[in-house]
């Protein structure tokens, strides 16, 4: 009987919910761009999962590395058996940049999936106690404010050592304020709505008051938020391997299969454009890749703001 | 006066910044292991054949405040250490690298500021109509290009596929060989300017010619940061009850939105002029690398490489000033523009 209830209660606690999923969902597919970037990640997420069939790896344990065909300088173009040609060094480039759609994701979700919970442990402190504490703690993100983010992972790198790991760690470490910001200025907007007076007054723990009142409705920004910044955070791991400050040579990374074609932009007389395998194909995986993302959170931003979109 | 008493407030708050800065790159100095921090505190070439000397007479190996202590008066007197990358004092290199990527900005500058306002009023004029879309649609595509791929690109195309014709670095050989001279005086660094000073019409070419795709580069990305802004804040601008009664008296589009929207639009685009120049920073490390341009990016990925750690920690400070700075001139014309402001 009382597993019923409790069913019950779940029950209708989650019909506006689901009804807000729906109508979201609605909005999502009249928006073109939206779906063109959702289509985009799908895509990219279908090859990451599928690498190992696309691209069976030589070295069964080291995925990651890129198998190379001999070590002669000079690039090769696409043929039966590099499908997208290889780079300098004949490391070649599909293996490269199929296994690199793996490496973009996880080096993605795990500096966004850090720097949001981060952001909402320090966010929602500074927010909900003010005081000295919300004094403390934004006046060191202003600190991290004052450098460009590729600036300063770029101090963090050379001090951690180059590696993937490295990039990683610098670019939690260089993110983090952007979130830790934007969850304590949702967090001041709600801390004085009624809702929250009403669960306070009834002796909700802060704890329970900052999980059950405050995030939820605070998600919506944060997940526009960390869409657009999937793609960036790519971006500038990219251009910190392109700059010799990552992945280590022969990884399976865009940024460092872009940084072999450095020395053949140009071909040699005749052909000036000989080599444009090397530098088109990275790239070309970088740019959608972002851009899905950045299409996904412009879309987010009109369609999932609930204060925007029923006007 | 209540314009002073704001600049005297603003300019007190700089202050913590300014240490919080000094400090975080103290505890990114303090990864380091003493042998490689001891060129923090050279200042001249032979020294570095007695690193553990240095390592003594700052007490390198001792507790953090007294290594604080030690390295904060050095900063305070201006020596940042020995870049042996390029064998130079930081501070000497900072200051020789500065012009050309000053140079860079001169031109960056400008363009992204009008191009993109110019887009983002355009888009916001015309919302949600074709040219809207495109506008919008390219200012996407924009900033999800990777910066050195950008320039890569540029490069296959207008110095390879078009032989010579928009070449990598700042000048030509020959022209670099003149420049460097006594028949050419440099007073700035600044190539275009000290050509223009010499009256040398042809070295102005050549570094003009040099110019065109790292400016190119540079803004484009920009261009689309500057364009989102000013289409939203030129969006609010035309909702206000002030553009409806300009429109009720019977004035023009042309009138309304030049003379009413716009001028209140640009307001709000001022606050993100810091980030602005953040962005262009950045993109000078990418650009300047991938075109061998050498300014203060080229000099600081070069460090970061051979792992000049004094190089590349005055690089970082540098920066953090500079953005710290143009944020305190930023808030100051907003104040001067906006009474609000100062006020509120």
């Amino acid at each position: 009987m009382k597993r019923q209830t409790r069913w019950q209660r779940f029950k209708t606690n989650i019909q506006p919910r689901i009804k807000e999923l729906k109508f979201s969902l609605r909005r999502i597919r009249g928006s073109p761009l939206s779906i063109v970037g959702i289509a985009i990640i799908l895509f990219f997420a279908i090859i990451a999962i599928l690498a190992p069939v696309l691209a069976p790896p030589e070295y069964p344990d080291k995925p990651y590395r890129i198998p190379r065909d001999g070590f002669s300088p000079t690039p090769r173009p696409p043929s039966e058996k590099h499908q997208f040609g290889t780079t300098e060094g004949q490391f070649d480039i599909y293996y490269g940049v199929i296994w690199g759609t793996r490496t973009a994701f996880t080096v993605a979700l795990m500096v966004v999936g850090a720097t949001v919970v981060i952001g909402i442990i320090l966010g929602s402190i500074a927010g909900y106690y003010g005081g000295i504490i919300d004094e403390i703690i934004m006046r060191i993100t202003d600190i991290f404010f004052a450098f460009p983010h590729l600036i300063l992972a770029m101090a963090f790198v050379t001090a951690f050592g180059a590696s993937l790991d490295s990039v990683m760690k610098a670019l939690i470490l260089v993110w983090w304020p952007s979130y830790a910001r934007l969850i304590r200025a949702e967090v001041l907007t709600v801390r004085e709505e009624d809702y929250v007076e009403a669960a306070k007054s009834i002796g909700s723990s802060d704890f329970r008051i900052i999980v059950k009142h405050v995030l939820p409705n605070s998600i919506y920004p944060i997940l526009v938020m960390a869409s657009l910044d999937m793609g960036a955070v790519v971006l500038v791991a990219a251009a910190l391997s392109f700059l010799g400050l990552g992945a280590p040579v022969g990884y399976a990374d865009w940024g460092q299969m872009a940084s072999f074609s450095r020395n053949w932009i140009v071909g040699p007389p005749g052909e000036p454009l000989a080599y444009w395998y090397t530098v088109v194909i990275p790239g070309l995986f970088i740019f959608f890749f972002v851009l899905g993302w950045n299409l996904l959170g412009d879309a987010f931003r009109d369609i999932l703001d609930p204060k925007l979109r029923r006007r | 006066m209540e314009m002073r008493s704001y600049i005297i407030r603003r300019l007190l708050l700089l202050i913590p910044v300014l240490l919080g800065i000094i400090f975080l790159i103290f505890t990114i100095l303090q990864l380091f292991d003493p042998v490689q921090r001891a060129a923090l505190y050279v200042r001249d070439p032979k020294q570095l054949r007695s690193v553990q000397s240095i390592i003594e007479k700052y007490h390198l190996n001792d507790p953090v405040y007294v290594q604080f202590y030690y390295w904060i008066t050095e900063v305070l007197q201006g020596n940042l250490g020995y870049s042996k990358s390029i064998n130079m004092p930081v501070a000497d290199a900072l200051f020789y690298f500065l012009p050309a990527t000053i140079e860079l900005f001169i031109f960056a500058v400008p363009i992204t500021i009008f191009i993109g306002i110019r887009l983002g009023v355009i888009s916001a004029v015309n919302r949600d109509k074709p040219v809207d879309h495109v506008t919008r649609s390219l200012a996407i595509a924009g900033y999800s290009l990777p910066t050195f791929w950008l320039g890569l690109m540029l490069l296959m195309i207008f110095y390879g596929f078009f032989t010579g014709l928009f070449p990598p670095e700042r000048l030509s050989t020959s022209v670099d060989a003149f420049v460097n001279s006594t028949a050419f005086i440099r007073y700035t660094r600044i190539n275009t300017l000290d050509a223009i000073l010499n009256g040398q019409l042809w070295v102005l070419m050549d570094a003009l010619k040099h110019l065109v795709l790292p400016v190119a580069t540079l803004t484009v990305v920009n261009i689309a940061f500057v364009m989102r802004i000013a289409r939203s804040s030129m969006l609010e601008a035309l909702g206000k009850g002030y553009i409806m009664a300009a429109r009720a008296k019977g004035l023009d589009q042309k009138t309304v939105i030049n003379k009413h929207a716009r001028k209140n639009a640009m307001i709000p685009i001022i606050t993100v002029a810091g980030y602005l120049v953040a962005g262009l920073l950045a993109g000078a490390v990418i650009t300047e690398t991938v075109f061998n341009y050498k300014g203060l990016g080229w000099w600081s990925v070069n460090a970061a490489i051979q792992l000049d750690i004094p190089a590349v920690l005055g690089f970082v400070l540098f920066i953090g000033t500079v953005v710290v700075i143009t944020n305190l001139i930023v808030d100051l014309l907003y104040a001067y523009i906006d009474p609000r402001v100062r006020l509120g």
